[in-house]
C-alpha cells in the first residue's frame, strides 16, 4: 500500500452513497456510519430513498441515497452538502451531483456509464462530466463492477451474488480515503452470514480489494483523518434511529408503569419499523397486533387500554386520517392511548418516503367535536426515546390520548446515543382503581390532574360502562343534559390544559434576549441549531426556541417571545405551528420560513434567511 | 365468596338503567335470554360477574351494554370487533361479548368482523339481524332481501344481501348458530354453548324491528307455522322437523333435500345426523344457507369446531419467547447489540 500519500486532518466530513434501489446503498451507508461511530466519531445519517421497492433499473426515480455526516465534534445534522459522493450508476450521479460541495470527490462506477446506463438515466450525451458541468469536481471513474467480478471470480458465488457485492468494493474505497478500520464491518459479515462462510469470505475480499484499489490509484492523492469526538460526554454509547428509539421509549413507559404494552398497528411507511421492533420485543412481554386496517389498529388499542394495558398505535399521516373517529372515542372515554404519527409528505399518499411536518393541524384538531388532546414532538433520533416515554407517562397519568409526532427524517436518521439508565427516568403512576373501591364513580376526578380513575375489567365491585355518548359528569352514565355537556367539554379541555403544570419550562438556546428568536418544533432541531450556532459565532444576536411540547404549550412561552425584537417560525409545512402560536399568543407578530420539498432544511438556506431578516429584508 | 359464580340469578346481570328500546322490539327478548344465560355460563365456567365485558358498536342493539350490569364498552360504528379483540388480547381471562347488528357488523364493520373470525379470537358475537337500519329510521341493510322497499330504496333494493352464516363460514368461522328473538329458551341455550366454545362464536339472532321492518321474520316466528318452517339442529341428532316431526333432510347429489318420512320410500334411517363438530364446512354451509320456502330455516348450533385461538397463541408465544430471553428489562435492551465507550 502506498503510504506516501498525504494525510489531511479534518473536523468533519459528509459522505453520500447513491445507487440504484437494488444496489444496497442503505446497508452501505449504515455500515459506514456504524464503523465511524464505533471508531469514536459523532455521526448523523439521512437515508433518502424512493417509495418504489425496485423502480426501473438505472432510472432517476430508482435512485436511493444514504448520507453520513461524521466528525470530531457533535453532529447535529446529516450535513447540507457532501464532500464525497459515491454514484453507482449514471442516474445516481445525475440525481445527486447538486449535493456535492464544489471541489468535492465523486466516485463513479465507470462500468455502468455505458450507452444503456446513460439512456436510462435520461442523459442527452454520453459525457457526464460536460453535461453535468462537473469540471470543478474530482471525479474518479473506477471500474467497480468489473473489479468486483475479477475479485470474486474464484469465490464460487453465482454471477448475481457477485455483482451484488459491488457496494462493498465502493465501501472499501471510501474506508481507504477516510482511514477507517475494516474490522467493524468484517464483524458484521461474520454475524450476518454466520451460516454461509463463503459469503463472509467473499464480502471481506471485495471490501479489502476496494480498499487496496483506492490505495493504489493515483487519482486519490490524499487520505483524510477525522479524529474521535472528544467533546461527547463520557459513557457507553450505541447507535439508534428514531423509530427504534420510539419503540423502546414506549416499552420503557410500560415497564415504569408496571403494565403490559399493547400495540395495535397497520404497516405504513415510514412508521412500520416501530411495529417491527415492538414485534421483536416479545422477550419483554410486548403484545403486537398487526390489524386489518388503521381503524382496527387504534380500536384494538382502545380496547386494550380499557382492559388495563398501556396501549399504543403507530402510523403516518394517511393512517392518522383513518384513526380520527376512534381518537375522538378515546377522548370521550378518557382512556390512556399513545398515537405515534411519523409524518411524511402529504396530502393523500403524497411522498411516502420523504419528510414533512404537515400533520400538525391534523394532530391538534383532526376530530369531530371539541376534542383536545396532548400533542408532543420528538426532535432528534435519540430523543424519540424520551418523548415516547413522556407520551406514555402523560397518557397514563392524565388519562388522555397523547399524539407523539416524529417525522421520516428523524425516524430513519440515526446517531450515537449515550445509553441512559432507567433509574434516571421518572416514575409513572396511573390512577388505577383498586378492586372493591367503595363508591367508585367512573368519572370522578383527582383535583391535581383532573384525571378520572382507570378501572380494569376483571376487578370486583367496580364494573362500569364507557362509550362514545356524552357522559354524566360523575357517574359516567349517558347524559344528554345541556349543562352537563358544557361542563364535560370544559373539563376535558381543562384536563389537557393542566398538563402544562407537569411539563418542563421551555428553554432557550443562546441568550435570553436579542434581535431574532428562531422558533421551531420537532425534527428540524439539528438544522436550526447549527444555523443559529453559526450566526452566533459570527456575533449575531440570535437565539433558538425549539418546542417539543406542542399542546399544551409550556407556560413560560410568552415570557420568552417577548424578549426578542423579531420572531421567525421555521417549519417543513406552510405555517401550521406559526398559526398555533398566533392562536395562543396573539400579542406577538411572527415571521415565517416554510419549505415543503420532502427534504429537511439546509443550514445554509436558514442562515441566509435569518441574515436577511436581521438586515430588515 | 369464592363460589359466587354458583349463585347468580338473571337479576344480578340487569343494570339499573332504563331500557329504552321501542315497546315490542325483539331486543327485549334477547336481553332476557342473555341475563338468563349468564348465570348458567357462570356456573359452568366458574366465572364471577366481573369477568364479563360487553362491547358494542352503534345501532339500536349496541345500546345493550348499558343494560347489563357488567363491564361495558359502547364503541363507534362498526368497530366493536376490533375493540373486543383489543380487550381480549389485553386480558385473555375476560369473557368478552360483542353485541352488534346487521349494519354494524356486516356493512361498516364488515372488515373487522371477518378478521376477528379469521383470527379465531375467543369472543362471543351476538349479531342481531333485523334486516333494516333502525336507529337511522328505516334504510335498507346488507341483509335486506333483494327488492326490499325501504326509505332509501323506494323502488326496491337492487343489491344482493349477505347471508351471515355464509360469510362467517367463508371467513373460516368455527362456531355459527342461529336463533329467533322470540325463542328465549333456545337463544339462552345457544349462548351458553357459544360461551363455552373457545374461539370466535357468532350467534345470528333473527330479530324483529317493530317500527321499521315489522314482521320481517313472521313467516318463521309465528307459532302457527314455526315448526314446519324451521329446523332446530342439535349435534348428534337426526335433522327432523315439522309439527308432526315427519320431515327431514337428506343429501341428494351435492345438495340437501327435504323429504317426508314414510313417503317416497324414505325412512328415518335416511335422514342426516347433524355433526356440528365436523371441520369440513360443506354441509354446515348448506345448512346455514337454507331459505324458506325451499327449505326450513336452520336454527341452533350449525357449526362448532375446535381450533387454536388467537388470544391463546399470542399468550403462548410471548411466554415462550420470554422463557428463553436474554433481554429481561429495558436496561438490558438499551445495552444490547453493538456499544462502545467514550
Amino acid at each position: 500500500m502506498d503510504k506516501q500519500k498525504n494525510v489531511q486532518e479534518l473536523d468533519e466530513v459528509v459522505v453520500r452513497f447513491s445507487g440504484d434501489s437494488g444496489d444496497g446503498m442503505q446497508l452501505t451507508g449504515t455500515l459506514f456510519a456504524d464503523a465511524s461511530a464505533l471508531f469514536g466519531n459523532d455521526v448523523s445519517t439521512f437515508p433518502d430513498y424512493p417509495s418504489e421497492i425496485r423502480a426501473p433499473q438505472g432510472t432517476i426515480g430508482g435512485v436511493s441515497g444514504f448520507q453520513v455526516h461524521f466528525g470530531s465534534r457533535k453532529m447535529n445534522t446529516p450535513g447540507d452538502y457532501c464532500d464525497v459522493l459515491v454514484a453507482m450508476n449514471p442516474a445516481a450521479l445525475k440525481a445527486n451531483d447538486k449535493w456535492v460541495k464544489k471541489g468535492g470527490i465523486i466516485i463513479a462506477d465507470v462500468d455502468q456509464f455505458n450507452e444503456k446506463g446513460y439512456q436510462r438515466a435520461g442523459y442527452k450525451t454520453f459525457d457526464a462530466i460536460t453535461e453535468l458541468n462537473l469540471q470543478d469536481f474530482k471525479v474518479i471513474f473506477a471500474p467497480i463492477t468489473n473489479l468486483t467480478k475479477e475479485s470474486l471470480k474464484d469465490s464460487g458465488l453465482d454471477n448475481k451474488s457477485i455483482i451484488r457485492s459491488k457496494n462493498m468494493f465502493a465501501l472499501g474505497m471510501v474506508y481507504y480515503i477516510f482511514d477507517r478500520p475494516l474490522s467493524f464491518t468484517e464483524k458484521f459479515f461474520e454475524k450476518k452470514f454466520a451460516k454461509k462462510p463463503e459469503v463472509i469470505e467473499a464480502n471481506k475480499k471485495v471490501l479489502h480489494d476496494g480498499y487496496n484499489y483506492a490505495a493504489n490509484i493515483q487519482a486519490i492523492p490524499n487520505t483524510y483523518k477525522v479524529k474521535e469526538a472528544t467533546t461527547l460526554p463520557k459513557g457507553k454509547y450505541r447507535n439508534i434511529n428514531g423509530n427504534t428509539a420510539t419503540a423502546w421509549g414506549l416499552i420503557a413507559a410500560a415497564e415504569k408503569a408496571g403494565l403490559p404494552l399493547f400495540c395495535g398497528s397497520y404497516p405504513i411507511t415510514p412508521a412500520t419499523e416501530i411495529l417491527i421492533e415492538l414485534a421483536k420485543r416479545k422477550d419483554l412481554g410486548v403484545k403486537t397486533l398487526q390489524a386489518e386496517d388503521e381503524i382496527a389498529g387504534i380500536c384494538t388499542a382502545i380496547g386494550a387500554s380499557f382492559a388495563g394495558n398501556f396501549a399504543v398505535t403507530t402510523t403516518s399521516g394517511p393512517g392518522l386520517s383513518l384513526k380520527s373517529e376512534a381518537l375522538g372515542l378515546a377522548v370521550m372515554t378518557e382512556l390512556p392511548l399513545v398515537v405515534v404519527d411519523v409524518q411524511r409528505g402529504g396530502p393523500s399518499t403524497g411522498l411516502p418516503t420523504k419528510t414533512e411536518q404537515s400533520d400538525l393541524m391534523q394532530a391538534l384538531w383532526g376530530r369531530n367535536g371539541e376534542a383536545s388532546i396532548v400533542v408532543i414532538a420528538a426532535s432528534t433520533p435519540s430523543n424519540c426515546f424520551d418523548y415516547a416515554f413522556m407520551a406514555g407517562k402523560i397518557a397514563m397519568e392524565h388519562m388522555t390520548p397523547v399524539m407523539l409526532l416524529t417525522d421520516g427524517y428523524i425516524a430513519n436518521g440515526s446517531e450515537p446515543w449515550k445509553i441512559p439508565n432507567m433509574k434516571d427516568y421518572p416514575e409513572i403512576k396511573p390512577p388505577i382503581i383498586h378492586e372493591g373501591t367503595e363508591g367508585y364513580q367512573p368519572y370522578a376526578r383527582d383535583e391535581e390532574r383532573l384525571a378520572r380513575g382507570w378501572a380494569f375489567p376483571g376487578k370486583k365491585g367496580i364494573s362500569h360502562r364507557l362509550g362514545g355518548l356524552e357522559k354524566d359528569f360523575i357517574k359516567g352514565t349517558v347524559s344528554h343534559d345541556p349543562l352537563n355537556h358544557q361542563r364535560m367539554v370544559d373539563i376535558r379541555a381543562a384536563k389537557v390544559k393542566h398538563v402544562q403544570y407537569f411539563i418542563p419550562e421551555q428553554q432557550v438556546i443562546g441568550d435570553p434576549e436579542g434581535d431574532l428568536l428562531v422558533i421551531g418544533w420537532g425534527g428540524t432541531y439539528g438544522h436550526l441549531y447549527d444555523a443559529v450556532s453559526e450566526m452566533r459565532a459570527n456575533g449575531k444576536k440570535v437565539s433558538l426556541c425549539h418546542f417539543n411540547y406542542i399542546n399544551p404549550l409550556p407556560k413560560n412561552t410568552p415570557d420568552i417571545f417577548g424578549r426578542f425584537k423579531k420572531r421567525v417560525v421555521c417549519e417543513l409545512n406552510m405555517g401550521q405551528f406559526v398559526n398555533h402560536l398566533r392562536m395562543n399568543f396573539q400579542e406577538f407578530s411572527y415571521l415565517q420560513y416554510n419549505k415543503v420539498q420532502g427534504l429537511p432544511f439546509t443550514v445554509a438556506e436558514l442562515v441566509d434567511r435569518f441574515n436577511q431578516i436581521l438586515e430588515g429584508k | 365468596m369464592e363460589e359466587q359464580y354458583m349463585n347468580y340469578t338473571p337479576q344480578d346481570f340487569k343494570s339499573d338503567q332504563e331500557v329504552r328500546w321501542c315497546p315490542g322490539c325483539g331486543d327485549h327478548a334477547i336481553l332476557n335470554a342473555v341475563v338468563k344465560a349468564l348465570p348458567e355460563v357462570s356456573k359452568q365456567l366458574k366465572y364471577n360477574l366481573e369477568r364479563y365485558v360487553f362491547v358494542s358498536g352503534i345501532g339500536c342493539s349496541s345500546r345493550f351494554p348499558y343494560y347489563v350490569n357488567t363491564f361495558g364498552f359502547h364503541g363507534i360504528h362498526g368497530r366493536a370487533s376490533a375493540i373486543s379483540t383489543g380487550v381480549k388480547v389485553a386480558n385473555p381471562t375476560l369473557s368478552v361479548w360483542q353485541i352488534t347488528g346487521d349494519g354494524d357488523a356486516l356493512a361498516i364493520g364488515g372488515n373487522h368482523f371477518i378478521h376477528a373470525i379469521r383470527r379465531n379470537i375467543d369472543i362471543n358475537i351476538l349479531l342481531f339481524n333485523n334486516q333494516i337500519y333502525g336507529l337511522t329510521k328505516g334504510q335498507y341493510s346488507p341483509t335486506s332481501p333483494l327488492g326490499a322497499i325501504t326509505k332509501t330504496s323506494p323502488y326496491g333494493t337492487v343489491e344482493h344481501p349477505f347471508r351471515p352464516g355464509e360469510l362467517v363460514i367463508g371467513a373460516q368461522g368455527k362456531f355459527f348458530a342461529r336463533s329467533l328473538d322470540v325463542d328465549v329458551k333456545l337463544t339462552a341455550e345457544i349462548m351458553v354453548e357459544a360461551a363455552k366454545h373457545d374461539g370466535t362464536s357468532v350467534v345470528e339472532i333473527l330479530q324483529n324491528c317493530v317500527i321499521f321492518n315489522d314482521g320481517a321474520h313472521d313467516y318463521i316466528a309465528d307459532r302457527e307455522n314455526r315448526d314446519d318452517r324451521v329446523i332446530i339442529l342439535r349435534h348428534g341428532e337426526k335433522m327432523v322437523f315439522g309439527k308432526n316431526r315427519d320431515k327431514g333432510l337428506i343429501l341428494s347429489g351435492l345438495s340437501l333435500k327435504v323429504v317426508t318420512i314414510g313417503q317416497g320410500g324414505f325412512t328415518l334411517d335416511d335422514i342426516l345426523v347433524h355433526d356440528a363438530y365436523n371441520p369440513n364446512p360443506g354441509v354446515h354451509m348448506m345448512l346455514a344457507n337454507m331459505e324458506y320456502p325451499d327449505y326450513p330455516v336452520a336454527l341452533g348450533i350449525i357449526r362448532n369446531v375446535k381450533d387454536s385461538t388467537y388470544d391463546d397463541n399470542v399468550r403462548d408465544q410471548v411466554l415462550e419467547v420470554m422463557k428463553n430471553a436474554k433481554i429481561k428489562s429495558v436496561d438490558d435492551l438499551l445495552n444490547s447489540g453493538d456499544t462502545w465507550e467514550v
